[in-house]
């Protein structure tokens, strides 16, 4: 069935009540976007902190499409199953930066080594579920949906925005189009693009468009959901610009005025060569402007693509590590001395990781259980989970030993600060304690 | 002249089943009639001057095995800008074919059937299959899955390739249980078990796309689907499946779905179209009796889609007489995330409230700058030759939407002395966004 995301508009005096019990900013988004109103010279990080928990953390969760291959990210470098199984594929041992007797590190991932030494980087192993699908789109929707049974409409992270206060800051997903994580049943994250973030044609045009959305009082939900889409966008808009234009780039590894990102559909082999951090980068110091400006943004969404090394694995493979390492090393060492940087937790993951054996094209076809990351000033380093066995194996793939469920639970427990049942459809984990 | 209601009855229509009319074409509509032009838009006998411009021709993509990175990349980027021309083909057609509504179904099959590019990996094959989508838009829908059933495209979409006696991959007999045919519910795991092996064998010849049937990897054995057994083929599952009351409800209410507003297949309207749709299974009658059924015209189907991005950026460039199916264009629909023939999963596309994120609205305000400084003094004259009291409902008239609310019409007054400025205004109104 089509997916939707069945948005509720709220209208009228009930939506400004909800807002207004949110503490949300209540100024007109005609105000907020032109930057008027009582708070225009107050900050907007003050606007909404969440009253329910102390120092509830933020989240930044980097999603890896393509299917990331595991075994070459964290090596079991001393496993003869590992360098047999993968002729010209397999890191030699003395490549691996180490980081135990057993397992080491990618070559190019030198910036989270320093993260490991630094006891902030979490490496949780053989992350997976139950009846591995090897879709990319089916095992991506069940890790964003975190509902392996059935086809869910909703992502674990938009079902929790469906229960937090109404704030259209409250979540961003960074591109164009929101991912299925984002999307609840009744509210969405909004979504900002790296690109320009400016209305155009000015002031005057951005005023005319606040009142063709904010007045609209016409016929049919629909119409209202457009308007309220609006007037979600002059919001963001304002308060993102707002920290933005106050907040500068640490390293600037990206550029607001730069192009947006494109996708490419025929996957990583035709991509560019990027710079060290690349979009990902540009994503995350977007991200990082906006948590050390103040925003009161809990939950951010990025994402790096291209991870389907199915040929010439080697040379896609240590391009993307390497921008990976320059992108979350790069961010988490900007957020440093930064109140709210200290807040942060950040974790990446892949809809699956790759077979043990190498195919016959240098690349690696879909797999299943990986490695999964956890970093920030919170986290508390080491291994968790175990390491597959790479010989006693499920139809050539490798036996998880960790539901990313239970990773869930830690996430929307300890960093967010709510019940993570609601997110998880009812059902319990036990967390994996990285926090 | 017909009365203004009947012009804003034929003008939905246009919508609905085009891909935005022009304000002359809906004159034109309007002097025939409601019925005349529901005829007309279903007699495809005439030629197409699109027909002059046919689809571009692409070669078989040579295996991958055995290549250097170097051939890889080469092989990947001569994809890419084969998608674009592709791409840029079929836009450009939805833009100018004589028989807007043969466009409208393929694409609404392909979002049903939805295949994607990013899986498939080969532009010659997705072509086929737009092809074929065509040819049976409005034909028969037994024939119509039977023959997406043995389409290369679908085969590698959905695994049947690799579903062999020894190994049964079930992705394609679920998926056209779930999404093509039944809908969930109307069918259990032991139907999707014994129909996989229904289709064991299937494969196609990779340079000439000809389905043929391996014997050896087909299983002959007996199957039970639905509650009739026999020694069934994959033919024979596909007839059990559209032969159901069941898949003509659901067909039935994907189609009025995209035409009119969304149901399920339980929905009293869907119920009674079905009975007839279930004795021909004519694809062709059902569209005519939707489009002739009274909810069709009803307020609640007025206001009950939201413009698709490939209606809008299509829509928005015939209305004002721009250049369709540019760069611009093509770069629009990815940033909305329509991109032709990479739909986002199986499901296909969702509706509504999928395209009201804060960044869609951000990229149409975009477009709408653009499309409002491209258009030609001549295209725009509706609007500079009228009064500035009158250029809000001139801009209706020019972009079919049927009024203005009246805080749009105060907006668009407030605008009304530069007439490019009204314009951009209007295209991103709730008005102009519902379909």
């Amino acid at each position: 069935m089509p997916r939707t995301t069945r948005r509720r508009f709220l209208a009228g005096a009930a939506g400004l009540g909800a807002a207004a019990a949110a503490g949300y900013a209540a100024r007109s988004p005609l105000e907020r976007a032109l930057g008027l109103g009582r708070q225009a010279t107050t900050p907007p990080l003050t606007a909404a902190q969440p009253s329910s928990t102390a120092t509830p953390g933020i989240l930044v969760l980097v999603t890896l499409y393509g299917g990331n291959d595991g075994l070459n990210t964290v090596i079991p470098y001393g496993d003869a199953a590992y360098q047999g199984g993968r002729p010209g594929l397999a890191h030699a041992p003395n490549d691996v930066i180490r980081l135990d007797p057993t397992l080491g590190l990618h070559p190019a991932l030198t910036g989270l080594k320093g993260l490991w030494d630094a006891h902030r980087l979490a490496i949780v192993l053989g992350v997976g579920y139950p009846d591995p699908n090897r879709s990319h789109f089916r095992s991506m929707d069940i890790w964003q949906s975190a509902v392996p049974e059935t086809d869910e409409p909703t992502g674990w992270l938009g079902r929790w925005l469906d229960a937090q206060p109404r704030d259209p800051m409250r979540a961003l997903g960074l591109g164009a189009t929101l991912p299925l994580l984002l999307q609840g049943a009744d509210v969405a994250a909004s979504s900002i693009p790296t690109g320009r973030l400016a209305i155009p044609g000015g002031a005057s045009q951005t005023s005319l468009f606040s009142s063709l959305e904010t007045t609209y009082r016409g016929e049919g939900a629909l119409a209202a959901m457009v308007a309220e889409s609006g007037n979600d966008l002059l919001a963001v808009l304002h308060d993102v610009s707002t920290i933005l234009s106050t907040s500068p780039s640490v390293s600037s590894p990206g550029n607001l005025e730069a192009p947006g990102p494109t996708t490419s559909v025929t996957g990583s082999a035709s991509a560019p060569a990027a710079p060290a951090g690349g979009e990902l980068g540009a994503q995350l110091d977007v991200v990082s402007r906006l948590i050390r400006g103040g925003a009161p943004t809990q939950v951010y969404s990025v994402s790096l693509g291209g991870f389907d090394t199915h040929a010439g694995e080697r040379t896609t493979h240590d391009r993307l590590m390497a921008e990976l390492d320059a992108a979350l090393s790069g961010f988490l060492a900007g957020l440093a001395g930064s109140p709210a940087g200290e807040r942060v937790v950040l974790a990446t993951y892949s809809e699956f990781g790759r077979r043990v054996a190498a195919n016959a094209s240098g690349g690696t076809d879909h797999g299943t259980a990986a490695p999964l990351f956890v970093a920030g000033p919170r986290v508390k380093g080491g291994f968790y989970g175990s390491q597959p066995s790479l010989t006693d194996l499920d139809q050539g793939d490798l036996k998880y030993s960790t539901d990313f469920r239970a990773v869930y639970t830690t996430l929307i427990g300890d960093v967010l600060g709510t019940d993570p049942s609601k997110a998880l459809n009812g059902k319990t984990f036990t967390p994996v304690p990285f926090l | 002249m017909a009365d203004t209601g009947d012009r804003d009855l034929i003008a939905h229509l246009l919508r609905r089943t085009g891909f935005g009319p022009t304000s002359a074409e809906v004159d034109a509509s309007a002097a025939g009639g409601y019925a005349a032009t529901v005829e007309r838009l279903l007699d495809w006998s005439g030629p197409d001057p699109a027909d002059a411009n046919p689809a571009p021709a692409f070669s078989p993509t040579p295996a991958r095995r055995g290549l250097t990175t170097a051939q890889l990349q080469a092989l990947a980027r001569q994809r890419q800008a084969d998608l674009t021309s592709l791409t840029t083909w079929w836009v450009r057609r939805m833009a100018t074919s004589s028989h807007p509504l043969r466009e409208k179904l393929t694409w609404f099959w392909h979002g049903h059937f939805a295949t994607s590019v990013a899986k498939v990996q080969r532009v010659d094959l997705m072509a086929a299959q737009n092809a074929t989508l065509r040819s049976m838009a409005g034909g028969n829908f037994p024939s119509l899955t039977l023959a997406i059933a043995k389409d290369p495209a679908m085969m590698i979409w959905l695994d049947t390739i690799t579903d062999v006696a020894a190994h049964p991959n079930e992705n394609f007999a679920r998926e056209c249980m779930e999404l093509f045919t039944l809908g969930i519910g109307n069918y259990t795991e032991n139907d999707v078990k014994d129909a996989a092996r229904a289709f064991t064998g299937w494969k196609f010849n990779p340079l000439t796309g000809a389905f043929m049937v391996l014997p050896r990897q087909h299983d002959d054995g007996t199957k039970t689907v639905l509650g009739q057994t026999g020694v069934w083929g994959g033919e024979d599952v596909v007839r059990i499946l559209t032969a159901t009351d069941a898949s003509a409800r659901f067909v039935t209410s994907r189609l009025w779905s995209h035409f009119a507003y969304p149901v399920t297949p339980s929905d009293p309207v869907v119920v009674d179209l079905a009975a007839g749709f279930a004795r021909d299974h004519d694809i062709t009658g059902l569209t005519r009796a939707i489009l002739l059924h009274p909810m069709f015209t009803s307020g609640t189907a007025r206001t009950g889609l939201v413009k698709q991005p490939v209606e809008w950026v299509v829509g928005t460039a015939r209305a004002l007489g721009l250049t369709p199916a540019t760069p611009t264009d093509i770069g629009a629909l990815r940033a909305l995330g329509e991109e032709p023939f990479a739909p986002p999963n199986v499901g296909g596309w969702p509706q509504n409230q999928y395209w009201l994120t804060t960044a869609s609205m951000l990229t149409r305000l975009r477009l709408a700058t653009l499309a409002a400084a491209d258009v030609s003094d001549a295209a725009l004259a509706p609007l500079t030759d009228a009064a500035p009291a009158d250029r809000p409902s001139a801009a209706a008239r020019l972009l079919s939407v049927p009024s203005w609310g009246a805080p749009t019409a105060a907006a668009l007054a407030s605008a009304a002395a530069t007439p490019r400025r009204l314009l951009a205004l209007a295209l991103v109104s709730p008005e102009y966004t519902l379909a």
